[in-house]
């Protein structure tokens, strides 16, 4: 989170349920604090702490902005097929939790 | 892997740092963990201060709880609160309530990233100010008041469990209630001034069970601090890391930069190190030999093989420690009645560890209820004449009983 | 919401990769 006087609040709205077939990204109210499991993860919004406990889904959750879909960043943090189905559910987790959040389907992101 | 497994390799970061701004307060509570009241003439300096929020926002530590004394008495308070918010660190302080007037509610209520916590030890003014002092009640209830009537949002409310408080958990719900506030309630340790006080205020066996029956049946939205763990052998664990984070999960940063293992644990015993050293605090969070220690594997000693040390993992280290306990045993407030047992079979000339410091106003130092003797408190620091004054010259409440300087 | 309960014994079901703490869940002072 980069500082700002006074947070003003993400104005995503939640969109519905997770979908992994879109493209993520973390809040920007998130900090992640890698650590040597995994990583903390604060959000400054919500005051909620939150523990990463595997060092892929550091991986998957930092390259959700880099990827059209959820999918693809699974594939770029190298996780196991048979894996996938634990890192999506966790991953719906964060997305409930409002930890990560759905990114506009648009050239440019919305500040 | 359990959670609390990965701690014991250490984090980047403590989690729940505790920041002692100042030794100087407007009370002189009885049980204060850090023998609170006078000024410590080598206390931070408004740069050095700054500094360490530098290195917190560096160490990408989230959230910071400021405390004291009472952190507000130091001019350079809201100076340093705007600094920790604006790099990055979150800030929740401690406070009687003394300087938070209508004006300062209102600028709290316009400042996002900060919570208020107002320390209050009975739901009435007469179990309150008994170990507050007199007039407290008013001073935090009318701080509340402010806060609520600015539309600050959800305050704390910190209560310190005690004998004479412990019939009252429903009435500072209510009272938290009353003014949109969260509950919190932790345990009274034997640390600082506490020590003194410990006899009279600390919960029979019987409130304790009390306690974890209320924290069960209506604890779901009061905060405990994860003070009271070592309740957990009573059955279902309370939620929480259940487990000491002394030195590896949280610590203190005290008024003149030492770092402690713990606020409860002001001794040198606990000592790692100091921020004004090479390498500030993260040289020594991540590599002090105490800490380094703490994070090893330690020795429960005879309470491995009981069946509950599971959830209550031997309890407090400063609760032993003040007590005179020794580490790898029960705690003082085992539910299932060990400590007390230890503590009987004391041997007489068991020495029972002071805190290393006290900043008492002077009219509290030495004060026993018992007439016992009065404790020798061997002082390192050379104590600077200017501080012997009210820390609250020309501002402030001054304590009803006046401060005599000598 | 992530599962805020840590695990006693092997769990029968997996392990979450997630796990939430109260940050006042850690024995401080405030």
């Amino acid at each position: 989170m980069t500082a700002a006087p006074v947070g003003v609040p993400t104005t995503e709205t939640p969109t519905g349920a997770f979908d992994p077939a879109l493209p993520y990204r973390l809040s920007s109210s998130v900090s992640v604090r890698p650590e040597s499991f995994g990583a903390l993860v604060y959000d400054f919004h919500t005051r909620r702490l939150s523990f990463l406990k595997t060092k892929p889904l550091v991986h998957v959750v930092q390259a959700l902005e880099h990827h059209d879909d959820v999918h693809g960043a699974l594939v770029d943090a190298g996780v196991a097929e048979p894996d996938r189905d634990q890192y999506l559910r966790a991953l719906a987790g964060l997305a409930r939790a409002g930890t990560i959040t759905q990114r506009p389907i648009t050239q440019g992101e919305t500040p | 892997m359990k959670l609390v497994e990965h701690f014991t390799h250490g984090l980047t970061s403590p989690i729940c740092l505790t920041w002692e701004l100042t030794y100087a307060c407007n009370l002189s509570c009885v049980h204060c963990l850090s023998s609170s009241g006078r000024r410590d003439p080598n206390e931070l300096s408004t740069a050095e201060a700054k500094a360490v929020i530098d290195e917190l926002q560096r160490m990408q530590v989230f959230y910071v709880n400021i405390g004291g004394g009472e952190p507000t008495v130091r001019s350079d308070f809201w100076e340093l609160l705007d600094y920790a918010i604006a790099h990055d660190v979150g800030v929740k302080f401690s406070t009687n309530g003394v300087k938070l007037d209508e004006a300062r509610a209102a600028q709290l209520a316009a400042t996002d990233y900060v919570d208020v916590q107002i320390s209050l030890d009975g739901a009435t003014a007469e179990v309150n100010d008994h170990v507050r002092g007199p007039g407290s009640y008013d001073t935090a209830i009318r701080a509340m008041e402010n806060l609520y009537e600015a539309g600050f949002g959800q305050f704390k409310i910190s209560v310190v469990v005690t004998r004479q408080n412990v019939g009252q958990l429903d009435d500072f719900k209510a009272i938290a209630d009353r003014y949109g506030a969260q509950l919190r309630i932790t345990r009274l340790r034997p640390s600082g001034r506490g020590a003194d006080s410990w006899d009279e205020l600390h919960p029979t066996q019987a409130q304790q069970r009390q306690l974890y029956d209320w924290l069960v049946a209506r604890g779901e939205d009061v905060l405990t601090g994860d003070s009271f763990f070592h309740l957990s052998a009573y059955g279902q664990e309370l939620p929480g890391l259940n487990l000491c984070g002394a030195g590896r999960v949280v610590c203190l940063i005290d008024p003149v930069g030492d770092v402690y293992a713990c606020p409860f644990a002001i001794h040198d015993q606990f000592l790692a190190g100091n921020v004004r050293s090479e390498g500030g605090f993260r040289e020594v969070w991540q590599h002090s030999e105490l800490f380094g220690e703490l994070r090893g594997p330690q020795s429960g000693g005879a309470c491995t093989k009981c069946s509950h040390y599971d959830a209550c993992q031997g309890g407090c280290m400063a609760a032993k420690f003040f007590t005179g306990l020794p580490l790898d045993g029960p705690d003082p407030e085992c539910v299932l009645g060990n400590g007390e047992t230890a503590l009987a079979k004391l041997e007489m000339d068991t020495v029972i560890p002071k805190p290393s410091l006290d900043h008492s106003h002077r009219k509290t130092r030495g004060e026993r209820k018992d007439g016992g003797p009065v404790p020798l408190t061997l002082s390192v620091r050379r104590p600077d004449k200017a501080c012997d004054s009210d820390p609250l010259a020309g501002e402030g409440r001054r304590l009803p009983a006046g401060v005599r300087v000598n | 919401m992530a599962d805020p309960t840590t695990d006693q014994e092997t769990p029968l079901v997996e392990e979450t990769l997630v796990e939430e703490v109260s940050i006042d869940g850690m024995c401080g002072v405030y």
